[in-house]
Parts: structure tokens; C-alpha cells; sequence
């Protein structure tokens, strides 16, 4: 039973290692590299789970060598950072087998092996960024995601989707190099590299009051670097031209699943190396809580005002995200569980709706306005299905997973002083707001026909693939939603040991 | 001797023919104002107004973002010097980075890695997977850029891309005298990693400069012969495996309660054959990163890596 | 006032605030790329300078005999600058062949008059 203690460094070696088998292979044979790995890790993932529920600590810390923390690296595992590694490994699978036909089509024959080989490597960055007990190690996986994502989207054989995975690229870049030096000057001030040895430097420091401002600004540079890099308000304006251009597993991929490894991080950062005392001390949570307000808004109302399917979705991409630094920045353990259940919620629909968006557009021949796309739900039925699911599922109608983390929301809003009315305030306007852009296109999809344009009925046998994962996403989001009692008290559990161990 | 295009570009870049600067700077000019034939004298005065307040407004916009981009560039300046101010003093003994983790590198590292060069010994024994991560940011960048700029076996090679140095005596000559220098002096550094400073990364960018310096002057074609697409493929595939696989066995090996216990040992200092596994994990890195240049190099001229 | 004896920390802190702001501002890509470059030396001016201290030797520590660990500076940045070095090459190589695509396509440097050429794109599509 103790070797299941090595599957999390297995999961992340062996990702690597098939990123280089899959660049043996000549041509989309790749692919089967790529489930095979998917597959494994998953089951490696949900034993770890296993393990830390039923053993006494619920946690486990790995060494990377033969040296114990702080002489070598480490690896730890409680129950949070197995299950969202589960969890992206889940996403990234239903991802590339509903989008396999569109790839085709997106990407050259010669070149799709290079889209396997990014998404390995993507995975293995996402994995280590859960597991990871050291900031350094972060920092390095933190530039192969980037670099990994950026390639996805620039596989494409539309130049536009390069000038947009220009603008990707350049923002990340500026995301990665504040992480840098913020990393380096709190190197100068700690002396360590490793979360717990950090921990406790930190502490020792703020009481006694030496090197507080290098170390104010360290932490700071970090904090908006990882946020610029996820799409936090103001600078989520690269999220439609992004994903809006790219193939929709390309877009499903980074919207779902690497924008959330960065805010795991981003998590790690604040409750294991700042620690949640000074957090709420020094105000920057205050700073995240505003950020994460005004990008709901901001995103909400951005996303009524285009005229595009999946410029809609993108917007409202920021706008969920703009939820999650809302629950970071309220700072309590309820925020914090609200926060996670909506990151879990978040991933589970969006590949969803960016997979249906891209077979609706199919039935026009590729355009993505309103006004060709209506009454293209008639003519592919699977992805009207899944729009619908996936629509109802973000505005936050009681069935559907969307629902939950709006209601943990709310509870934790309460006890706040003046913060409970903006946080409330701001859930009622985004509700309002999501209902109207949602529900309009939904009903948009289903109504008759005003543009006279060749449209082509796809009959699910024809994409029988796409149908099966489509409605599987729907009954895992119905599921989350019918069911979430024992991922809440996992998340309860996880959470209390994510705070205290050291 | 036929003038190649090399030399005939560079007389006009001298000269301040070449046109192409054109396009790097991105002039405000003044939109010229076009009238109509038949337009009333007032409705041409109307459009003269606006037309010059529209270039304005350019140029202004244009004033604008520069200001506001150097007064940005000042206040991060000033916050990243207020911020220096605050730290440890240069060269300070007791700064708290020279801690005991930096003390038991240099202390106990000979002993334990069994390499005379400590950096070498910390990156590729106590920090390995630090060295694993990075090897892969390369390989990554490798991918990406084939992904970006490969074109096909049968692809027309359009004339200006036959821009070649082997015409060029300079080069040519220049280069059969040094190139074997080059990829010796790259080698050493290479298998010295562990003794004396050097090691992967330094030894693997030199061998790769060899290399790149060896196909400019022998031409593409010829290059192709010695280091195909084949062989690079195969070096990098075998490096970045051998180095999961070995690394693989250090971490497996290092936790207790696997009970399996390392048979490579930190050998003697000072030997060649010691350090463990630190030399075979030079070698891989050193491959991996001559690899990655040539290839660079080679995909950015020609499109394929032979 | 420490910024005068840390001279080293502040010229390399001036570097990455030049390339930082030319990496954010300039509407030249080669630009872009040499931002990043010249950020990233500021970064590894600063890592270098902050693993010196004074009066002691390189650690490349004799094969026998006895080692005292406070001979030698810190081996620690050093490393740590192994891996920016490598990581600034990557991104160099990436942005670099994305320029060589775009110049292919649009005939411009500029990203202004890129994203002019692609709205256009889009409006006639």
C-alpha cells in the first residue's frame, strides 16, 4: 500500500516521458500514447485519493532524491491536489476525444503529432503544479505550461490564430517574468526555496518586523503575476480573441483546465508560503476581492455586448473567473470551498460549451455570429443538447453544477460587515447579467432561420464520437450538481489539511 | 567568383539603400486630404479642418504613449530601487541566503554527489528535478518551433531562400581552421562538468555552435550527410529518456519505504568516472542542448532539420 | 542607505524595469523579444550578485583534504541562473519563429497594423 506513495512523481515523469515518445511516432498514432497516459494517471490519481482519505494524516510529503527538505526537492500530496489532478486529467481526455473530428479538420496531417506531444507536456506541467513543494521547481513547469499552450494554439492552419497566440504568448510572458523576479527577491530575503522552509522565514520576519517591505513587494509581484497569467481582471482581454479563434480542444484545454493550474498555485502560494494570517493582514485580499467583483461585471457586460458565439464564451470565462478571486479574496474557509467547487464547476462546462459552440458554427461552414446561428440546433442536435446543458449549467439552475457554488457563495458572503453587501450585490447583478446573455443565445440557436445561407444537417451517426462525449459531460455536470455532498466534504477535509500541515 | 547576394546586400545596407527599414518604424504620417470635383468652397474648408484635426489627434496619441510609457518605465524603476534599498548589503556575510542549505552543499556535497564542482553537484544530484523540468523547456521549445516554421520533404524552395555563407572565402576558410578546435574545446567541457566548471548546459551550447558553424560554411546539403533529421531525432529521444528513466531511479530509490536501495555510489572525488550519475546526465543534457540549437539553426534557414 | 553599496541589485533592477516596459510597450515585436532579453539579464545580474561574498573562493572544492563550507560563496544562484538561461533561450526561439510566420503573412513588423489586417480579414469573411 505504501507504493502508492509514488504516484504522484509517476504521473508527472511519465507524462514526460510519453511526450517524447509521441515524438517518435510520424504521424496522429501519437494520440494513442496520449489516452493511454490520460488513463493511467486518472486511476493513479483516484488511488492517491483513496489512500489519503482512509490513512491518519491524510497527507503525505515525497522526497525527490535522497535528501530531505530543505537540502533536496520534495513533492507533497493531501486530498486537494490528487483531486484536482483527477480532475484535469478528466478534462483534458473528454477534451481531445469530442474535439478529434474538428482537429482534423484545424490542424495539418504532419503536424498533429506536435499537438499530442504539447498536450503531454501540458499535463505534466498541470501535475506538477499540484504536487510541487517548492517554488523554483513552479517557476520551471510554470514556463513548460506556458510555452505547451501556447503551441496548442498555434497549431491551427489559420494565420489568425497565430496573431492571437501572439497576444496569448506576450501576456503570459509579462505573467511569467513578475513570477520571476518576485521569486528572486524573495529568495534574497528567505534564504529557502521550499514552501515549508519559506513558512516559517516568512513568519519569523513579519514578527519581527525586519525586511517587510522586499518582502511585501515579493509577494505581491507574484500574486499579480499569477493572476495576470490566469485572466483576472483587467487583464482578461486576451481570453476571446484567444479562444475564440483556436480549436475548440485547444480552447476547452486552456479555458478549463490551465487557467485553474495557475490559480492552484496562486492558492498554494498564499495558504502555504504566506500563510493565511498575513494574508488577511496585509490587505491584499481586499485588492483580489475588488479584481474579482468588477471582472464579473466587467465580463458579464463585455460578453452581452459581442456579436459572436465564442467571444461570448470566452467573456464569460473571465467572468467565472472573476467568482473564484471573489471567494480567494473574501479570505475564509467557506469562501475558500465556495472558490473550488467553482473552479470544479467551471472546468466540467466550459470544454463543454466551447465543443458545442464549434459544432453549431460547423452546420454554417465555419461563421460564429447570432444571426447565422440561428436555428443551427436544430440541424446538429448533440451540440444544441449540449449547449442547453452547459448554458443552464453557468447561469446557475438548481440541477446542474453551476448551482452549487453560487449557493456556497452566498452562505459564506454573510459575516462580513460591508464586504456582504458588495459580494451579494455583485451575485445578484452577474446572475441577471449571465441570464440574459445565456438564455438569448440559447433561445437564439433554437428559433427559425432569418439569413438565407447553406446550412448542412450533421446527423449524430455521423459524429458519433463527439455525441457520446458531449452527453457524458452533461450527465458528470448533472451528476456534480444532483450529487456534490461528498466532493463538499472531501473539499472540508482537504482544506483543513491544506492550511495546516507544514 | 560570382558576387553573392550577401555581399551585394550588405553594400546597400551601407549605403542606406535598403528599403525594408521602412516598415520597422511606423511613421505618423499625415493623411493627404483628397477632394472631389464638383465640392462647394465651405464643405472643402469643413474637410481640411477636420482632416488636420484627425492628424492631430494622431500624432498627439502617439506623443501621449510614449510619455505615458516612460513615466510607467520610471515608477517601476523607482519602486524595484526602493525595494533593493531594503535588502541584505552586497557581499554580506550574513545575509540570510548563506544559510545551512548552502553550507551543507559545500560541506558535505564532495562527499555525498562525489563531484569536485558543487553547482554541478546541485543541480544535477540535490535539485535533479529542477534540471529534468528545464531539459524539457527545451525539448518543448524544439517542438514548438518545428511545429511553427517545418515545411514539408517536397516543398519548392523559393529563390530568395537560397541565401548561403559557403561561397563566401572568409567563412570557409576561417572555419576549417577552427571548427574542430570548437567541438574539442566542446567536448572537454562536456566531460568536465563534474571536475571543473563546465558541464551540460556550457559544453552543449558549444558543440552546437560547432555544428552550426560547420553547416554555414560546408552548406546545408552537406551538413545534412553528417547530422541528419534522423539522428537528431534518435539523440534527443535517447538523452530525454535516459535521463527520466535514471532519474526516475533516484527518486524511486530515495524514499525508505520503496526498500530498494541505489547501487551507483558517489565514487571517488576527483576521478573521472565519479559523481555517480553525474556524468552520463551531462552527456544527456549536453545532446539534448546541442540538438536543440543545430535544430534551431537549421529549421530557421531551411525549414527541415537536414 | 543600502542602494548605494548595492549598485549591482539597482543597475540590474534598471534593466528589468527598461525591459519590462519595452516587452509591455513597444508595437515592434523584435522589440518585444529584445525587452525580454535584456529583463532577463537584469534578473540573472541580480541572482549572480546576491549568491558573492566578499573575501571568499569559487566552490569548486579540492578532490581530498578538509573543506570548510564558509570558504566558499553560495553555489545556489548559480544554478538558479543554469535554468533562467535556458528558459529565456526557449521563449527567445518560440516568439522569434512566430515573427518569422507573421512577417510571411502580413508583410509588417508592426503589431498595430497586424491586428488592423486581421479585423479586416474578419469583417470581409
Amino acid at each position: 500500500m505504501e507504493f502508492i506513495k509514488n504516484f504522484p512523481f509517476i504521473t508527472i515523469v511519465l507524462s514526460l516521458f510519453c511526450s517524447v515518445i509521441c515524438y517518435a511516432f510520424k504521424d496522429k498514432k501519437a494520440r494513442f500514447v496520449t489516452y493511454f497516459l490520460l488513463i493511467i494517471s486518472s486511476c493513479m490519481s483516484f488511488s492517491v485519493i483513496m489512500y489519503n482519505l482512509f490513512s491518519e494524516t491524510g497527507y503525505f510529503a515525497y522526497r525527490m532524491g535522497h535528501y530531505d527538505a530543505p537540502i533536496g526537492n520534495e513533492i507533497s500530496a493531501g486530498l486537494l491536489e490528487p483531486f484536482f489532478a483527477l480532475l484535469f486529467e478528466i478534462v483534458i481526455f473528454l477534451s481531445i476525444t469530442g474535439g478529434y473530428k474538428r482537429l482534423q479538420k484545424d490542424v495539418e496531417e504532419s503536424k498533429q503529432r506536435f499537438f499530442y506531444i504539447m498536450i503531454n507536456l501540458t499535463h505534466a506541467a498541470l501535475m506538477s503544479l499540484c504536487y510541487t513543494n517548492d517554488i523554483y521547481t513552479a517557476y520551471v513547469f510554470i514556463e513548460i505550461c506556458t510555452i505547451a499552450s501556447c503551441a496548442l494554439l498555434m497549431s491551427s492552419k489559420r494565420t489568425r490564430s497565430l496573431v492571437a497566440a501572439t497576444r496569448y504568448t506576450i501576456f503570459s510572458l509579462i505573467g511569467s517574468s513578475l513570477v520571476l523576479i518576485g521569486i528572486v527577491l524573495l529568495y534574497s530575503v528567505t534564504g529557502h526555496l521550499l514552501f515549508p522552509n519559506i513558512f516559517e522565514t516568512i513568519q519569523a520576519l513579519w514578527a519581527t518586523g525586519e525586511y517587510t517591505n522586499p518582502l511585501t513587494i515579493a509577494l505581491g509581484l507574484i500574486i499579480s503575476g499569477l493572476a495576470i497569467k490566469s485572466g483576472m481582471f483587467p487583464f482578461h482581454w486576451w481570453m476571446p480573441d484567444t479562444y475564440g479563434t483556436a480549436t475548440p480542444c485547444a480552447s476547452g484545454i486552456l479555458s478549463g483546465v490551465v487557467s485553474k493550474g495557475y490559480i492552484f498555485l496562486l492558492l498554494k502560494m498564499i495558504y502555504r508560503v504566506i500563510g493565511p494570517q498575513i494574508f488577511l493582514e496585509s490587505g491584499i485580499n481586499n485588492i483580489l476581492l475588488v479584481f474579482g467583483v468588477c471582472g464579473m461585471i466587467v465580463g458579464s457586460v463585455s460578453a452581452i455586448r459581442t456579436s459572436n458565439i465564442t467571444f461570448m464564451t470566452a467573456y464569460s470565462s473571465a467572468a467565472q473567473i472573476g467568482y473564484i478571486y471573489m471567494g480567494i479574496g473574501l479570505g475564509t474557509k467557506e469562501a475558500l470551498l465556495a472558490a473550488l467547487f467553482q473552479i470544479v464547476a467551471h472546468s466540467l462546462t466550459k470544454p463543454m460549451l466551447f465543443l458545442a459552440a464549434g459544432g453549431l458554427s460547423d452546420t454554417v461552414g465555419g461563421k460564429q455570429d447570432f444571426d447565422s446561428l440561428r436555428s443551427s440546433a436544430h440541424y446538429n442536435k448533440p451540440s444544441g443538447i449540449a449547449f442547453a446543458a452547459g448554458a443552464l449549467s453557468m447561469v446557475g439552475i438548481p440541477i446542474f453544477a453551476g448551482f452549487v457554488p453560487k449557493m456556497l457563495f452566498s452562505i459564506s458572503a454573510f459575516g462580513h460587515g460591508f464586504k456582504t453587501y458588495i459580494v451579494l450585490l455583485a451575485l445578484a447583478i452577474s446572475t441577471i447579467l449571465n441570464v440574459i446573455y445565456f438564455l438569448r443565445t440559447l433561445v437564439n440557436i433554437y428559433s427559425p432561420a432569418i439569413v438565407d445561407i447553406p446550412r448542412e444537417k450533421i446527423h449524430f451517426s455521423k459524429i458519433k464520437v463527439f455525441t457520446v462525449v458531449v452527453i457524458v459531460m452533461a450527465i458528470v455536470n448533472l451528476t456534480v450538481g444532483l450529487h456534490s455532498q461528498p466532493i463538499i466534504s472531501l473539499f472540508e477535509k482537504g482544506i483543513e489539511i491544506f492550511i495546516n500541515i507544514r | 567568383m560570382k558576387k553573392t547576394d550577401f555581399t551585394k546586400n550588405f553594400k546597400e545596407w551601407y549605403e542606406g539603400n535598403l528599403s525594408f527599414d521602412e516598415q520597422l518604424s511606423h511613421n505618423v504620417e499625415d493623411i493627404p486630404v483628397e477632394h472631389k470635383k464638383d465640392e462647394p468652397h465651405h464643405v472643402r474648408k469643413k474637410i481640411r479642418t477636420l482632416q488636420k484635426l484627425e492628424n492631430d489627434e494622431r500624432k498627439a496619441t502617439k506623443f501621449g504613449y510614449r510619455v505615458f510609457s516612460i513615466v510607467f518605465c520610471v515608477i517601476i524603476c523607482a519602486v524595484l530601487i526602493g525595494t533593493v534599498n531594503f535588502l541584505p548589503g552586497f557581499a554580506d556575510a550574513n545575509a540570510p541566503t548563506a544559510n545551512e542549505v548552502y553550507e551543507h552543499y559545500v560541506g558535505e556535497g564532495r562527499e555525498q554527489t562525489g563531484a569536485v564542482n558543487t553547482v554541478a553537484g546541485m543541480i544535477l544530484d540535490y535539485r535533479a528535478f529542477d534540471t529534468l523540468g528545464e531539459s524539457f523547456v527545451l525539448f518543448t521549445a524544439t517542438c514548438a518551433v518545428l511545429l511553427l516554421l517545418e515545411k514539408a520533404k517536397n516543398a519548392p524552395v523559393k529563390k530568395r531562400e537560397t541565401f548561403t555563407f559557403s561561397n563566401d572565402p572568409i567563412i570557409c576558410l576561417v572555419v576549417k581552421l577552427i571548427v574542430p578546435i570548437i567541438i574539442v574545446f566542446g567536448v572537454y567541457i562536456l566531460f568536465n562538468g563534474h571536475l571543473s566548471p563546465g558541464g551540460g548546459f556550457s559544453g552543449g551550447a558549444i558543440l552546437g555552435t560547432g555544428f552550426i558553424l560547420f553547416a554555414m560554411a560546408y552548406g546545408e546539403d552537406v551538413a545534412a550527410k553528417v547530422i541528419s533529421a534522423k539522428a537528431i531525432k534518435i539523440i534527443t529521444i535517447c538523452s530525454l529518456s535516459f535521463y527520466c528513466l535514471s532519474k526516475s531511479y533516484s527518486f524511486f530509490t530515495g524514499n525508505e519505504f520503496n526498500g530498494v536501495h541505489s547501487i551507483i555510489g558517489p565514487g571517488t572525488p576527483g576521478d573521472f568516472l565519479s559523481g555517480g550519475l553525474i556524468l552520463p546526465l551531462n552527456l544527456a543534457v549536453g545532446f539534448v542542448v546541442c540538438c536543440t540549437m543545430y535544430s534551431f539553426y537549421m529549421v530557421f534557414k531551411r525549414g527541415r532539420l537536414d | 542607505m543600502n542602494f548605494l553599496i548595492n549598485y549591482e541589485e539597482v543597475t540590474s533592477m534598471i534593466l528589468f524595469a527598461i525591459g519590462f516596459t519595452m516587452l509591455v510597450f513597444s508595437k515592434n515585436i523584435m522589440k518585444k523579444i529584445l525587452g525580454l532579453n535584456i529583463m532577463d539579464t537584469g534578473v540573472y545580474l541580480f541572482l549572480a550578485s546576491m549568491g558573492y561574498i566578499e573575501d571568499k573562493l569559487t566552490p569548486i572544492v579540492p578532490p581530498t583534504g578538509e573543506v570548510n563550507a564558509l570558504d566558499y560563496i553560495n553555489p545556489i544562484p548559480a544554478g538558479l541562473v543554469l535554468t533562467g538561461i535556458v528558459v529565456s533561450v526557449s521563449f527567445s526561439a518560440l516568439m522569434l519563429a512566430l515573427t518569422v510566420r507573421l512577417y510571411k503573412k502580413y508583410r509588417t513588423l508592426n503589431l498595430d497594423e497586424i491586428y488592423e489586417k486581421c479585423s479586416k480579414e474578419d469583417e470581409e469573411e
